[in-house]
């Protein structure tokens, strides 16, 4: 076993610092979707249902639903210290930047490679979002 | 601006904005007239629309808010859970404290903070976005709430997506084949092309009649829902593009999309869930237009809403008052239903109905799922219904 560290620019969107295991979702996510109690994800269609994204580096294509929801879900799980640490997304829209700010979770995307290509669930991610970089550690054997 | 000498709560809205800007590497902040923030009496939205108020910040441009709920006025009727109502009531104080008209409505555009034709401005809230886009020809991005509220208290916004030109492009034909009766079909259309396209903006010919305001009001809500629509265009009767061409920007539309009353029947049949016996009625979302109000009282004239029925149309305040005055709000209380102001569908006041069966002609209404079964159908089938307690 030895381990892998990869460090990786990307763009700030909200700053901050953020530092996790990964948990990643090829499809969007709606946080209002999760138990505001838990942060399991009770979506039941959804590829992450029943997983906790609470304090996760959670990667993910992008936000979707109505901003009342998406930005009420968000909140509430910072509320109750269970948003995700960092968020690293592919497309940005009005909705999740304004939920970002709000729940004060760091927001980068513009990744220099495929995050979906780059991050797999468990590894432990950095996200320097005041520097723009991302930084990925795993175990290989 | 950044450096808070402005206040915390101004520093906090343009904190908000720059981030935005940032995000889509706007050039720079743009002027706007006017900004309606789609308040909602949730957490979320006291936590901002506190910090800006505490921060000692004042709307510099006129601000219209969405609907919360009449708190005393839903006390005397039902149980509503008392951490809910002290949110909404801090909120609706909030939104006082920084100036904002009090509007309560989600139809803002048609009396309290109308935009003009090529008018700057940030319009959240679903119906209202894409309405003054297409409709009146103003520019607004798809804004959450808060980032509308923040630009009311700036007075600008960062200069990204539909306010350039080329981002206000159609992406897609829709060649309508179906008969477009009502607003009811409207409502359909809505739902369907928002399904279909999901993020996008469609172009629609074979539309061969003028379409009316509450139609196009059901269509904004609807395909704004069901999909993220904040724009459209309908040449001929749209303003912004006279052709087909002119809407493409000339390009050529990669992508079309047909749509007959078949397409439409089975859209109306997938909102189905539910037969018998209805525990309420619920119209008005959108909010009703005076006409719509006009339309139900029409309806329910010499009749009377079942016994175990509840019905309801929500409005503005504007509208209620113009409705009382022209004898409809009478007419529907005679019929024994109620016509609310200030509140909306998604309003906790309404969680008396948690596990009742309940009618509207919205399917925005029973996307939210605050109800055990909501049936989706046109005004006459739900006042009809309404009358006889069962829907058939």
């Amino acid at each position: 076993m030895k381990r892998e560290e990869i460090r990786l620019k990307c763009h700030k969107i909200v700053g901050g610092y953020g530092e996790g295991e990964a948990l990643v979702s090829h499809e969007p996510i709606c946080f209002y979707l999760t138990d505001p109690k838990t942060g399991i994800v009770r979506e039941k269609t959804h590829e992450l249902a029943g997983k906790n994204l609470a304090n996760k580096v959670l990667v993910f294509p992008s936000g979707k639903a109505s901003s009342v929801v998406q930005i009420d879900g968000l909140f509430k799980l910072a509320s109750h210290n269970l948003a995700p640490k960092a968020m690293i997304v592919k497309d940005v829209e009005t909705v999740l930047i304004v939920s970002a700010v709000l729940a004060k979770v760091p927001l980068v995307d513009r990744l220099e490679r495929d995050p979906f290509e780059a991050i797999h669930t468990g590894d432990l991610v950095k996200v320097d979002a005041e520097k723009g970089t991302v930084t990925v550690k795993r175990e290989v054997s | 601006m950044l450096s808070g000498e402005l206040g915390q709560g101004m520093q906090k809205a343009i904190e908000l904005l720059v981030a935005i800007g940032d995000a889509y590497d706007a050039e720079k902040m743009i002027p706007i007239t006017r900004a309606h923030a789609a308040s909602s009496g949730q957490e979320g939205d006291l936590y901002f629309v506190e910090l800006l108020a505490n921060g000692g910040a004042k709307c510099r441009v006129p601000t219209s808010t969405n609907p919360v709920y009449d708190i005393e006025f839903f006390h005397r009727l039902f149980e509503v859970p008392s951490d809910e109502a002290e949110v909404a009531r801090r909120v609706m104080e909030a939104y006082k404290t920084v100036g904002a008209i009090l509007s309560w409505s989600c139809v803002p555009y048609l009396t309290e903070n109308i935009p003009l034709f090529g008018e700057t401005v940030a319009f959240s809230e679903s119906s209202a976005t894409p309405y003054v886009n297409s409709v009146i020809g103003a520019t607004t991005n798809r804004e959450a709430a808060q980032s509308a509220l923040a630009a009311g208290v700036v007075g600008k916004t960062p200069k990204y997506g539909l306010h350039i030109k080329q981002n206000r492009k159609g992406t897609v034909l829709i060649k309508v084949e179906a008969a477009l009766k009502d607003s009811f079909d409207y409502t359909l259309l809505g739902q369907f092309v928002g399904k279909q396209i999901g993020y996008g903006i469609p172009v629609f010919t074979g539309i061969t009649r003028c379409p009316s305001t509450e139609e196009l009001i059901n269509f904004c809500a609807m395909s704004n829902t069901s999909g993220a629509v904040s724009m459209f265009y309908i040449p001929g009767f749209t303003v912004e593009a006279r052709t087909v061409e002119e809407a493409f920007q000339g390009d050529i539309p990669k992508d079309k999309i047909n749509v007959t009353d078949a397409e439409l029947k089975q859209t109306w049949e997938e909102l189905q869930t539910a037969s018998g016996k209805i525990d309420f009625v619920m119209l008005g979302c959108p909010h009703y237009t005076l006409k719509q109000v006009a339309e139900t009282a029409k309806l329910l004239e010499g009749k009377r809403i079942h016994g175990g029925v509840s019905f309801w149309i929500c409005t503005s305040a504007t509208t209620k008052t113009l409705a009382r005055r022209m004898g409809y709000v009478d007419t529907i209380e005679k019929a024994g239903g109620c016509v609310v102001v200030d509140t909306c569908i998604d309003e906790p006041c309404w969680t008396v109905y948690k596990d009742k069966v309940g009618m509207t002609d919205s399917p925005k209404c029973a996307y939210y799922r605050r109800f055990r079964d909501v049936v989706v159908a046109g005004l006459k089938d739900c006042v009809e219904a309404a009358v006889k307690g069962k829907c058939e």
